[in-house]
């Protein structure tokens, strides 16, 4: 723990720190205000949850099982994601890379198993063009689910970079924001989870 | 002065990488979620129980992953993260429950005399 202490006097003449720490609360900001757009679309499903127009109810048309298991990746790919942390730390350039990949493989699974499930509903006519319902649910993981394509992008360039630059600051920096995005990505499908898929199955 | 990479990271950066906190978190999070579904699949509690705990494990499961993975907290003074967090709490609550309140009180307002008498009969006890 000792060699992580560093006295804050060795680094006052390099502005990197303070670049770096300053992006990252820009980020943090970021994030913030990334959950307040996911609120207002949590508020307008919650409102329009019974709207179904005689189409399919929540309960009806998702299917809570598969809805389980999506979660359980994404947490095991967030905890993966931590893992390259971990890693980059120690200064170990290969298993930040390997941990990177496999949070990657995981994250993609996750997008996988959601594009069937939401192919599923299109292809039985309950698109989002069915219901208030099903307008709102398209609308709520359909945002989800581009934050984890940009994610799973932001994972690709960054094992480019570290393999083409190694852990310097600035990707030791990307890295930072990336974990913080990819957790926050968590954070917001456990919501989903409970709000959408155990709520709707009740 | 010749500096390797550890000294050039800011001295904050060294509390992010314990793996130990990240699998307490894995492990808290994994079991959080799999007792929600138990809780609904089994059908545990009705009514507004089952609300109630799901969403307290929703709950708990943030809080869980705000301080074992995104570490908040541990950042030295003046803290703007927290800070700008807890600013976010309070503009959320009052987007969801504000929005959730009026929407609720325009559906009241709205109603056809028939559908409010049906209303009263079931939810007021008149």
């Amino acid at each position: 723990m000792a060699e992580h202490i560093v006295s804050p006097h060795s680094h006052h003449h390099d502005d990197s720190h303070i670049t770096s720490s300053k992006t990252i609360f820009g980020f943090w900001l970021y994030l913030m205000t990334d959950c307040i757009l996911f609120a207002t679309i949590f508020a307008a499903y919650i409102v329009l949850k019974h709207g179904t127009f005689g189409g399919p109810s929540a309960g009806e048309a998702l299917n809570l099982r598969s809805s389980l298991n999506e979660t359980l990746v994404l947490l095991v790919s967030s905890f993966v994601c931590g893992l390259a942390q971990v890693a980059a730390l120690r200064e170990d350039k290969r298993k930040t890379q390997a941990a990177l990949i496999l949070a990657f493989l995981l994250g993609g699974l996750f997008l996988w198993m959601l594009m069937n499930d939401l192919t599923l509903l299109v292809q039985g006519g309950n698109g989002w063009q069915r219901s208030a319902f099903l307008s709102a649910y398209f609308t709520l993981v359909g945002t989800h689910l581009m934050h984890i394509v940009a994610g799973l992008l932001w994972m690709v360039v960054l094992v480019l970079q570290i393999l083409y630059r190694g852990l310097t600051i600035p990707t030791h920096r990307r890295l930072l924001c990336l974990r913080l995005f990819w957790h926050f990505l968590n954070i917001v499908w456990i919501f989903i989870f409970t709000i959408v898929y155990l709520w709707g199955s009740l | 002065m010749k500096t390797n990479l550890r000294s050039t990271k800011p001295h904050e950066w060294a509390e992010l990488g314990t793996f130990k906190s990240y699998f307490f978190g894995f492990l808290l999070s994994c079991i959080l979620t799999v007792l929600a579904y138990f809780i609904v699949a089994n059908h545990v509690f009705t009514g507004t129980a089952i609300i109630v705990t799901t969403l307290a494990c929703a709950l708990v499961q943030m809080l869980v992953q705000f301080i074992y993975f995104l570490h908040l907290g541990k950042e030295s003074a003046p803290r703007w993260n927290i800070i700008v967090f807890l600013f976010m709490l309070l503009v959320m609550v009052i987007l969801v429950f504000g929005s959730l309140w009026i929407m609720h009180h325009l559906n009241y307002q709205m109603m056809l005399p028939e559908e409010m008498e049906m209303h009263m009969h079931t939810h007021e006890g008149i």
